[in-house]
């Protein structure tokens, strides 16, 4: 019965798709329409398959399988997003990267949210969702709730990339940072965010341990505050219902500020809080021991959510903006220091006792990297929101340099930490394939790091003290195409970084490809025996 | 007075003084006496039911184990 319902509504949605492709407007339209009839209807066939078969489910296994779907996904995601990354890094040095042909799909301005969205909402969203879900059961020792929500929740996530996606190259954005996504998208977004709220909150009530671990509140923490600042930055009214096109609600410094609110909190909750979720679930495991201060880590989740939220007026220093609400981002941007390195030493210290861990085992090196750079990046933003510093630091690399050390380092080497953990755990293998292939995915990706950041730091400034430059009457010394020009060496050895962290990637996806294909099973106790 | 700075000032006064004092709630909440003992068990959750859902239908059944 509940096949057939099943069978109607995606009928209804591909016949619908087909009529919206029809009438569509703009090309992207037609292309996102033409993408969510064929979804549709590979769907249907998927469903039409087994429809009025019973399907068995057996409550004393973890629902793992959404969760290798998680680690394939975060993989091939993490590699498109890093390869267009190094992409447009190279079009940035070399301008005639932006082929002529290419024009309107392949130049610069396309490919950039191309490369922020792949690498923040496909490669750290589906990491989100993934360990979301792995670590939700784990703690609560009990099945995903809600059965096939879970795979909707991955599935309708990976069709929102593929939509977001095709739409940027042809030119469907609203024209937000990291919101880009036009607005069907953005509806089809808010289902599969309610769909993944519920997943894990309705895990986490049947949950038969007494108590909600702590990664559990950052993940919780994350969704909600997401599908907050999702839903509020987003209202926006579609000029027709077979364009992509549409006109924000709100408008100037409210606009603006609304989109700083959200901007900023997607990095404090979406690449923060949910990534610290892992933190805390993973360094513990892999470390062996349980975590410094559970204590702290209480504190340091309510300082951090009661935090975060008010920094997000620091992106607009010197604007329109009143100056007591960016003089407010600027204190609790400040203030958000504290929460942030008590995490980060909560992290470092569930090592305290094992740090000849260091020396065996590259995964924890890997996390510890991770913490450290969390740590860096935490002090280098509430520096950077200091209205002075911003002054100089503000529309130069230095905010790119500061986001990568954040992104590269913190999200993505924790990920890739949490890869090497789940990989042989979920296909049941005793071990990874190759360590010394972890070690050099580790060296490959630091030196990536440290090569994008300080290139970014070396350029920035001297791009900021550039265009402050001014002569003894007062006059500007630089052209801005001079500072373009100066900052060519900076961009290369910015795109060398790229192409490390990339292959480290490269080599991380081979690693764990053989893992699978290689190693033999691990010898299995039948699930109904206990492990213990 | 208009709803602007009525907002603004209920924002800088009491909402900044509830929320404050929540957070301080917490702080003392974490430190109460006795805790120690419930967030040693906590932070050791992570170490049981790795393969397996917990059996049976008594929540505490594995805190006797552990």
């Amino acid at each position: 019965m509940w096949d057939y319902l099943k069978l109607v509504v995606l009928g209804l949605i591909a016949l619908g798709a087909a009529i919206a492709a029809n009438y569509a407007w703009d090309l992207a339209y037609m292309v996102n329409a033409v993408t969510v009839m064929l979804a549709a209807g590979i769907t249907f066939l998927v469903v039409l398959r087994s429809a009025g078969e019973t399907k068995t489910v057996n409550k004393n296994e973890y629902m793992d399988g959404v969760v290798r779907a998680g680690v394939i996904a975060t993989s091939f995601w993490g590699i498109v997003g890093f390869l267009v990354g190094v992409v447009i890094a190279s079009q940035l040095a070399w301008p005639w990267l932006n082929f002529e042909a290419l024009q309107g799909i392949g130049n610069f301005g396309r490919l950039r949210p191309l490369h922020t969205s792949a690498v923040i909402f496909a490669f750290g969203g589906n990491a989100l969702i993934m360990t979301a879900f792995y670590v939700v059961q784990r703690t609560s020792a009990v099945r995903l709730w809600g059965g096939n929500l879970a795979w909707f929740v991955f599935w309708g996530w990976q069709l929102v990339i593929v939509l977001a996606a095709s739409g940027y190259v042809l030119g469907a954005t609203q024209s937000k940072e990291y919101a880009e996504p036009v607005w069907y998208v953005d509806l089809l977004i808010t289902v599969v965010w309610v769909a993944f709220l519920a997943v894990f909150a309705g895990t986490l009530m049947k949950r038969k341990e007494p108590h909600i671990y702590v990664a559990n509140w950052f993940y919780l923490a994350f969704i909600i505050t997401i599908a907050m600042l999702h839903l509020v930055n987003n209202m926006a009214i579609p000029v027709s219902f077979f364009s992509s096109q549409s006109v924000q609600v709100t408008a100037g410094v409210q606009d603006a500020m609304i989109q700083w609110w959200y901007g900023h909190n997607a990095v404090g909750f979406f690449l923060t809080a949910g990534f610290l979720g892992m933190m805390y679930y993973f360094v513990p495991k892999q470390a062996e021991r349980p975590v410094f201060s559970y204590k702290l880590s209480i504190i340091h989740f309510w300082a951090l959510i009661f935090l975060y939220i008010w920094a997000g007026p620091h992106h607009l220093h010197y604007t329109a903006l009143p100056d007591w609400a960016s003089t407010l981002g600027m204190v609790f941007s400040v203030i958000l220091w504290m929460p942030s390195w008590g995490g980060m030493i909560n992290g470092l210290m569930t090592l305290s006792g094992a740090w000849d861990k260091l020396r065996t085992d590259p995964v924890i090196r890997m996390m510890v990297v991770s913490i450290g750079f969390y740590g860096m990046s935490t002090f280098e933003g509430p520096m950077m929101s200091i209205k002075a510093v911003n002054s100089l630091s503000h529309y130069t690399d230095w905010t790119i340099g500061h986001v990568h050390s954040g992104a590269l380092g913190w999200n993505g080497m924790i990920t890739f930490g949490a890869l090497y953990f789940l990989t042989p755990r979920l296909w049941n293998r005793e071990r990874l394939y190759s360590l010394s292939l972890v070690s050099w995915h580790f060296w490959l990706a630091t030196i990536g790091i440290v090569l994008y950041a300080s290139a970014m730091w070396v350029s920035g400034i001297m791009e900021g003290l550039m265009w402050r430059e001014v002569d003894a009457n007062g006059y500007l010394v630089n052209a801005f195409a001079d500072t373009v020009s100066a900052k060519y060496p900076m961009y290369v050895v910015r795109m060398l970084g790229g192409l490390l962290f990339l292959s480290g990637a490269v080599i991380m996806c081979y690693n764990l490809w053989m893992t699978v294909r290689a190693l033999p099973s691990r010898v299995t106790t039948h699930a109904a025996v206990p492990a213990e | 007075m208009e709803t602007y700075s009525f907002l603004r000032e209920f924002a800088d006064s009491w909402a900044l003084l509830s929320l404050f004092l929540f957070f301080l709630g917490v702080v003392f909440w974490a430190f109460r006496p006795g805790s120690r003992k419930v967030h040693d068990e906590v932070a050791n959750s992570i170490f049981r039911n790795d393969k397996k859902p917990a059996d049976g239908d008594d929540p505490k059944a594995h805190v006797k184990e552990a």
